[in-house]
């Protein structure tokens, strides 16, 4: 019988204790370790998960519908929202997937300075990934650690393009800006930083016993449940599967630049853990690759494409028919051919996806984006059950998954 | 002369274009054009009935039987190779074919290529799902019955997943307004006021970008200022007279009066401090 006099509380609905003993907890959707707006509704025996049920769409935005209410060149710094923590991954996985169905190709320098910041942009992830993750999980001072080189390479993002998280730095066509001057050479200076700090992170973590015990044998996700639930990135290559679209299906530069691909066959949390590190390191090698690729490089910035692509800040001011073009360009937008198009990418949490269906006017006619942290979610209802209500936080974290882009 | 077509909705639809443009189209190949994808295609020979085949952008596309969407992909998971399925999603045609277009983007890591398969369902028609097959299409599933009213038959939990179970109407269907249809105005006010306050709360305000010039309680009238919750309205608008505070010196608090700029006494510093 309810008491008159006691507050009685409210939870949405749900039966907080049953009558087979099982407990509902409702995580989130404000949890700090949920990552941003996940509500995960947990069946608890004692401490054992028996069911979890993730409840998304607390952050949905409807950046699809948006999609096709812009313009192409207009759409582009809304990608920035999807995966906050790495917005240049975003912007180069639609930048070009748009230049694919355009059948135009960015110019070598553009493709250069892109590649230094998607890959400047995963190791700022993989920074921010290590530091809540190892929050979560209770080590409290590598979150003070990473985060300092964090705001390193921040800095260097900012001077190349002015901001810090939402960048826009990649346009269809290329990049407009050049690289300021001594930029190559502050890079130099924090991959040097950043590999001599790795080595810390790792003293700090990697033997650590209370690591350890968190997260080895924990969140194992066995390559048949990866592959089904189309998993991608760390999280598939944590599972034994030897799958990075940089190595296997290449784009951009990657087919020239030298790295390897971390893979674990524990297929548990810590594996992961020693992927993402690993993948620290290589994104350092391509950076150091590509410094004297720049320097080889032809100065054009944007591709040559009157149709798409305004042409450039020079060739505005002074030429008539560049400054009726862009002024097409911007006020009708482009009008790619019509046709459909899908180009995956691989970003900091794994396959990013853009599906494009173009019916040759100025608007998107579907704008599909595949992020990979959505189904890192829906893994959950098959991965949690079996765990410890500690372990979900462990597993959450690990996963690396971004609100931004699972609701998009 | 040109037709004419209405320019008031300029944002919306692109209204210009020229008389003689042809749009151009993606080039797409044979399939004959790549070993791999020949191979894939023949082996459905007498097996399921490929209604059109071609390669566009390195995709083999494939369009099949709404009915035979199963068993095709069963094919492609088992003899094929093709043990990721990518990412499943509809494409609204219901304006000009009545129906949706279903996707299912397939890749292989043996083979490092990427199958399209496409099938048309008319509106009221079902499909099966692909659920018992890839684990993924479960949520796939559920964000395309969700965006667009798709229904899947078999599959073990059809739900919405992004909007709110009680959510009127499928947000990307193109006949759904961009920034919501009438009963998503009131979807939040019904939630926190309740239904009896519709009349005093009033719809909510979805589109970020208005401004009504006459609310004086939610818009500070720029340059033309009244305070907070003047009735005004067209006609009834009060003459803001625009006073620059320059003009003989700020008063700061009743006390020190503040000179206006005097740039002969103005100090130029010499480098950053």
């Amino acid at each position: 019988m309810q008491q008159s006099n006691r507050l009685k509380p409210f939870f949405e609905n749900i039966n907080f204790e049953r009558e087979d003993n099982t407990m509902v907890v409702n995580f989130g959707p404000q949890h700090p370790s949920a990552h941003g707006q996940l509500r995960l509704m947990l069946e608890l025996q004692g401490e054992e998960v028996v069911k979890a049920t993730p409840d998304i769409g607390y952050l949905h935005r409807g950046i699809e519908k948006m999609g096709e209410n812009m313009i192409y060149n207009e759409f582009l710094p809304t990608t920035d929202r999807m995966d906050y923590i790495a917005s240049s991954s975003n912007n180069y996985g639609y930048a070009i997937a748009v230049e694919k169905l355009l059948g135009i190709e960015a110019p070598r320098r553009a493709e250069v300075i892109r590649t230094m910041l998607i890959e400047l942009n995963r190791i700022i992830s993989h920074l921010f990934w290590l530091a809540t993750h190892a929050l979560d999980v209770g080590a409290m001072s590598i979150f003070l650690y990473t985060f300092r080189e964090r705001e390193y390479a921040m800095d260097l993002m900012e001077d190349y393009c002015g901001a810090r998280l939402t960048h826009s730095a990649i346009r269809i066509g290329g990049v407009p800006l050049d690289l300021p001057k001594n930029w190559t050479e502050d890079l130099e200076k924090f991959i040097k930083t950043l590999e001599s700090q790795i080595p810390i992170y790792e003293g700090l973590l990697t033997k650590n016993r209370i690591w350890k015990m968190r997260l080895e044998d924990v969140g194992v996700i066995p390559t048949e449940m990866a592959k089904s639930w189309g998993l991608s990135g760390v999280a598939l290559r944590g599972s034994n599967v030897k799958w990075d679209l940089r190595k296997e299906m290449p784009y951009g530069l990657y087919d020239e630049l030298d790295f390897n691909i971390p893979i674990s066959d524990k297929c548990d949390s810590y594996g992961r853990y020693k992927c993402y590190m690993q993948e620290m390191y290589e994104s350092s090698k391509i950076l150091k690759q590509l410094i004297p690729m720049y320097e080889e490089s032809d100065t054009q910035l944007m591709a040559h494409a009157p149709d798409y692509i305004s042409a450039t800040k020079e060739e505005i001011m002074t030429q008539n028919y560049s400054l009726m073009q862009h002024f097409v360009l911007v006020t009708q937008g482009m009008r790619p051919p019509v046709g459909e198009v899908y180009v995956a990418t691989e970003s900091p949490k794994g396959e990013l996806g853009f599906y494009i269906v173009s019916d040759g006017t100025p608007y998107a006619y579907k704008l599909k984006c595949r992020a990979p942290s959505f189904f890192h979610t829906g893994l959950l209802t098959d991965l949690l059950p079996g765990h410890q209500l500690a372990d979900v936080v462990t597993i959450i974290g690990n996963l690396n998954i971004v609100f931004g882009e699972i609701d998009r | 002369m040109r037709t004419y077509t209405p320019k008031s909705d300029v944002q919306k639809k692109s209204f210009y274009s020229d008389r003689f443009f042809v749009k151009p189209s993606v080039p797409r190949k044979d399939v004959e054009s790549d070993d791999v994808f020949l191979e894939d295609l023949q082996s459905f020979d007498g097996l399921f009935q490929i209604e059109d085949s071609y390669i566009e952008l390195d995709h083999l596309v494939l369009i099949i039987n709404p009915n035979d969407n199963v068993n095709v992909i069963k094919h492609l998971k088992t003899e094929q190779s093709y043990d990721f399925l990518v990412e499943l999603t509809a494409v609204d045609y219901l304006e000009k074919k009545g129906g949706f277009e279903i996707v299912y983007e397939m890749l292989s890591t043996s083979k490092r290529k990427r199958v399209r398969v496409k099938t048309f369902m008319k509106q009221n028609e079902t499909i099966q799902s692909v659920e018992s097959l890839y684990r993924m299409a479960d949520w796939s599933e559920r964000e395309m019955f969700d965006m667009y009213g798709v229904k899947v038959v078999n599959h073990p939990n059809l739900r919405r997943i992004l909007m709110p179970n009680d959510w009127d109407g499928h947000p990307l269907l193109k006949t759904y307004p961009l920034h919501g249809n009438e009963a998503a105005s009131w979807y939040e006010v019904d939630k926190i006021f309740g239904k009896e306050a519709r009349e005093v709360v009033g719809p909510e305000l979805r589109d970020s970008a208005c401004v009504d010039r006459y609310d004086t309680n939610r818009f500070a009238r720029l340059g033309h200022e009244v305070s907070k919750g003047t009735t005004i309205s067209q006609g009834n608008e009060p003459d803001t007279p625009i006073r620059y505070q320059e003009e003989g010196g700020v008063k700061l608090f009743g006390a020190k009066l503040v000179t206006p700029f005097d740039e002969i006494e103005t100090v130029h510093l010499k480098e950053r401090k």
